[in-house]
């Protein structure tokens, strides 16, 4: 069923967006990713999920007052949704439903054969 | 100085940007910007590549939408309003695009023929500053410009005005020669020039060098010439035979020069000391300063800072300061012929520049520029004509606020995808053709896809024909009164039928022309193909004496061939039979002007000469044997009796130089030089000593020709082993000099059907555009008895009164245009009267059969089915 469409990486910046809590924006958000996830992000793909996210109203995002330190350009903060929080715990339910039905004998390394 | 934030990027960035982000984003980019000037990253190239990394779907903005831009919108529109009214009429669209694509493959075609010719010779670097040297002469109060000059003239020009040339090259004439090399013989075309030659010319060097013809044993071959030699095997540094004596060694290989070029076809090039040791008649010209003899080419390149106007002006007197009284008479002039003019400008009247190949450009490309305004006539004839169906389109359109200047956008955005489709329909057709086109035009034309250029001419044929066909139904279209059109009051006007009726009128004054052109210059080759030449064309074939061993040999080879009765005759000549080599002065007679100085045509033959070409006396005898005054006879032909002025010729003492010679025999004109010219005055006389070249055979018309070419060759080959065997057919030479107006003969033919086929699918557009509009007329008609008959008169009339008036236009200006044509050539066919009839009835039986394809269709349907659709 179709019902929550989250890619890996919308996922990742959801997930960022919401360790940030008030402080989700463009810089802080990709930085917080590169850190942690110690990969590369550029802007373009960051500020494209981000819009995309946004289309399927699973961010919100307010303009902030302008700011001396950024040539008076305004930030643009992104919070979750409620319809994004589902989304998220969606996913997360879905994964470890799928973690669970996996047998034992599966990831025991010693049965791994070629 | 690395503290601002680039401008440009950002700039970018604002333009593409979607505005409900742009602020947000760009104060990320500032933000990071900043923060990677502190850790002294390259901060300004990072934003770059922030922006291009942005530069994506869902970061870009909507182009069409926004209020401001919304053209972009509109010309989407547009172009699917275009597309769809393609869809609904098709026969139309069909007719339109097709006309089109034929008038736009021929002005591609064109465009390419021009462009090949305007780029002769080009592919020589030095092209600005290479000439030839030539000398004027006057004789006899006409001034002849000549390329042959003398030896003394190229040194003079070295030690005396070294410092205006760069190079100054002695050339023998091009010719074929012997090579050999071990078993392999080949007879190729090449020449003997100084060792300037190479960079002159900037031939480019596959292997060795350029700068190898110093020493007087080298020779640089051609790519090809290298390969038919030598395989695949290194050239460089092997040996070569020339003349089966000659021996020389391969010091470099060029690539091939390309059709286009002047040197075309020369395989080789040896040392011109080569060539003055080979002859001792050069070096008699070299050593004794000989200014008289003109039996060489010279060419020269002239400094980069020279201009060559000036340098032609400084040589001018060059030889007449070093000649005696004598040969000042004739006033000789040296001048520079530069090689941008070699090829377009190369005809010469009376010592002033007379034309040349850039008559044809001119001729062509005027018809190209015509083909294509014939093909835009349709465009605009069939849309004026269906514009009673966009008319309400127009109304509606109109009456929501559309502007007149946006309609015509409309319109000539319709026009522009049509020529587009065309274009693109054009360029297949043209990729079809083109190896036929360049064996008709002799060329080796390829459509440039890689050139810039070629897309930009492209495109601005595009635009030139759209913009042309689509101007004025657009500009009509658009001019409609909404009120009129939508009320149903509307009716097209008188102005639109009438501006038809004109083009329509153009289109076939266009095509008329084109076929009178067309049939007079069939009748003129046919005209001087079927000229009398004087001599038995078909069974005299001639082989060049290409080495010494020919002469040896001859008189075996020719006791031999008569014993094989392959051979009726054998002869030995000068000249070849279809040129004249050798032209002379120095005659004088009893009765003769003083003030007159006579040249002749001399050839020197074998007695046996004209039973073997078989020409016909007319007074006197020919040369024979058992007379052993002959050596001191002459032959004459016609044209000389009234040029020299004689009433009783045979007997006649004429003196040549310092001997009397007398007039034995006279016979009718030979055919010699260019069919369209008057025969000159010619002499003949018994070769004295091996002044001969030819030998010619006259072979046995009961003998398939494939037989007794073997049966020659084999004695051939026996006699004269170093040589490869080569003959050359009398017909074929003769009908090699038709090459050049059978070449226009056929580009003209092919010319004159595109026009009339783009015309007649113009017209067949319109009779149809008719005949549906005349639907419920017709149906009337016959209902009350019209005969089918007198339908299809109704409907045929107003277009073949049309045609009736292009040909009263037309063929005025087709019998002044080639009647100026014609005067091009001494020997010319009449204009006959009948050609223009012909031409005039056959445009009018074509238009007739063109209309009647509909007129009968529209005449012969039931009549019910006109009427009963209300």
């Amino acid at each position: 069923m179709k019902k929550y469409q989250l890619g890996e990486f919308e996922e990742v910046v959801m997930l960022t967006v919401g360790i940030l809590y008030e402080n989700a924006y463009g810089v802080s958000i990709k930085k917080e990713i590169e850190t942690r996830l110690n990969r590369k992000v550029s802007v373009g793909a960051l500020q494209s999920a981000l819009k995309r996210l946004e289309d399927k109203e699973y961010l919100r995002s307010h303009d902030s007052d302008a700011t001396p330190e950024r040539a008076g350009r305004p930030k643009r903060f992104y919070k979750i949704t409620a319809l994004g929080k589902k989304a998220m715990q969606y996913t997360k339910e879905t994964r470890n439903a799928m973690w669970d039905s996996i047998p034992d004998v599966a990831l025991d390394v010693k049965f791994v054969t070629n | 100085m690395n503290s601002i934030p680039p401008k440009y990027p950002l700039k970018f960035f604002r333009w593409f940007c979607n505005p409900e982000f742009t602020e947000d984003i760009e104060g990320d980019l500032l933000e990071r910007f900043e923060k990677r000037k502190e850790k002294g990253k390259p901060a300004k190239w990072l934003l770059t590549t922030d922006v291009l990394r942005l530069f994506r779907p869902g970061i870009i903005r909507n182009f069409e939408g926004t209020k401001k831009l919304n053209y972009y919108g509109m010309l989407k529109h547009n172009l699917k309003i275009g597309y769809r009214t393609l869809l609904r009429k098709k026969t139309h669209s069909l007719i339109n695009i097709g006309g089109l694509a034929l008038g736009l493959s021929i002005a591609i075609l064109i465009s390419l023929w021009v462009h090949d010719e305007l780029i002769f010779n080009t592919y020589h670097e030095n092209y600005e500053d290479v000439a030839q040297v030539l000398q004027k002469q006057t004789i006899n109060g006409s001034i002849g410009v000549q390329s042959s000059i003398p030896y003394p003239l190229g040194d003079e020009l070295r030690n005396k005005y070294g410092s205006d040339f760069k190079h100054v090259v002695m050339s023998s004439w091009f010719g074929d020669y012997v090579l050999s090399h071990g078993e392999t013989v080949v007879s190729q075309r090449g020449g003997f020039m100084e060792h300037g030659t190479p960079q002159m010319l900037s031939l480019k060097m596959l292997k060795g060098a350029r700068d190898v013809l110093n020493d007087p044993s080298s020779i640089l071959l051609s790519q090809s010439l290298a390969k038919a030699i030598f395989g695949n095997d290194d050239p460089i540094g092997k040996l070569l035979l020339i003349y089966n004596e000659a021996e020389v060694i391969v010091r470099g290989v060029y690539e091939d020069l390309p059709r286009n070029s002047r040197f075309y076809n020369i395989q080789f090039i040896a040392t011109w000391e080569l060539y003055v040791s080979s002859q001792e008649w050069i070096q008699i010209a070299r050593d004794q300063k000989d200014w008289d003899n003109n039996s060489f080419q010279l060419f020269a390149q002239i400094e980069e800072n020279s201009i060559m106007e000036a340098v032609s002006e400084k040589i001018k007197m060059v030889k007449f300061d070093n000649v005696g009284e004598d040969e000042r008479v004739h006033k000789p002039e040296i001048f520079l012929n530069p090689m941008k003019d070699w090829h377009l400008r190369s005809n010469w009247e009376n010592g002033e520049r007379e034309g040349g190949p850039i008559t044809y450009v001119w001729l062509f490309g005027t018809i190209g520029v015509f083909v294509l305004l014939l093909a835009c006539i349709n465009f605009m004839n069939l849309s004026t004509a269906h514009s009673m169906g966009r008319a309400k389109e127009v109304g509606i359109r109109k009456s929501i606020g559309s502007l007149r200047r946006q309609l015509i956008a409309q319109f000539l955005t319709e026009s522009i995808l049509v020529a587009s489709i065309a274009f693109v329909v054009a360029i297949v057709i043209v990729t079809a053709v083109l190896p036929e086109f360049n064996l008709l035009a002799d060329k080796e034309m390829v459509l440039p896809f890689e050139s810039v250029y070629f897309w930009m001419t492209g495109i601005a044929f595009i635009l030139f024909t759209g913009l042309l066909a689509g101007s004025y139904p657009a500009i009509y279209l658009s001019s409609f009164r909404p009120v009129a059109v939508l009320k149903g009051t509307f009716k097209t006007g008188l102005s639109a039928s009438v501006l038809r009726k004109g083009l329509v009128i153009f289109q076939f004054t266009v095509s008329v022309i084109l076929i009178v052109s067309t049939l007079v210059v069939r009748e003129q080759i046919s005209f001087t193909s079927n000229r009398p030449t004087g001599y038995d064309l078909e069974s005299t074939i001639m082989v060049e004496m290409q080495t010494q061993q020919h002469y040896d040999a001859y008189n075996i080879i020719k006791d031999e061939l008569s014993k094989s009765q392959v051979v009726l005759e054998t002869a030995i000549s000068s000249s070849p039979l279809n040129q004249v080599w050798n032209v002379r002065d120095g005659f004088t007679w009893e009765g003769m002007d003083p003030d007159f100085t006579p040249f002749f045509p001399v050839m020197w033959i074998s007695h046996n000469y004209g039973k073997t070409v078989s020409w016909n006396i007319i007074q006197g005898r020919d040369f024979s044997r058992s007379f052993p005054t002959d050596s001191t006879a002459l032959i004459i032909n016609e044209t000389a009796i009234s040029y020299m002025n004689l009433k009783e010729p045979i007997g006649k003492t004429i003196r040549w130089g310092s001997r009397d010679f007398k007039i034995i025999g006279v016979i009718a004109d030979i055919l010699r030089e260019s069919p369209f010219s008057p025969v000159r005055p010619t002499i003949y006389s018994i070769d004295p000593h091996s002044m001969s070249n030819f030998i010619l055979l006259k072979l046995n018309p009961e003998i398939p020709i494939a037989q007794a070419a073997s049966t020659i060759e084999e004695v051939f080959i026996k006699h004269v082993p170093g040589s490869p065997f080569e003959f050359d057919f009398a017909s074929e030479k003769h009908a090699r000099k038709f090459r050049g107006i059978k070449r226009i003969g056929n580009l003209s033919t092919i010319f004159a059907i595109l026009a009339i086929l783009i015309s007649c699918l113009g017209l067949l557009g319109l009779a149809s555009f008719m005949a549906e509009q005349r639907t419920k007329e017709i149906g009337i008609r016959k209902v009350l008895g019209a005969s089918i008959q007198s339908l299809w008169r109704l409907l045929s009339k107003e277009f073949v009164l049309l045609v009736s008036v292009s040909c009263v236009i037309a063929l005025p200006i087709a019998f002044f245009a080639l009647k100026g044509w014609l005067q091009n050539y001494e020997y010319r066919t009449d204009l006959h009267w009948w050609i223009f009839l012909y031409a005039g009835l056959g445009a009018l039986l074509i238009t007739l059969l063109t209309v009647s394809f509909r007129s009968i269709k529209a005449a012969v349907a039931n009549p019910v089915d006109a009427l009963r659709s209300e």
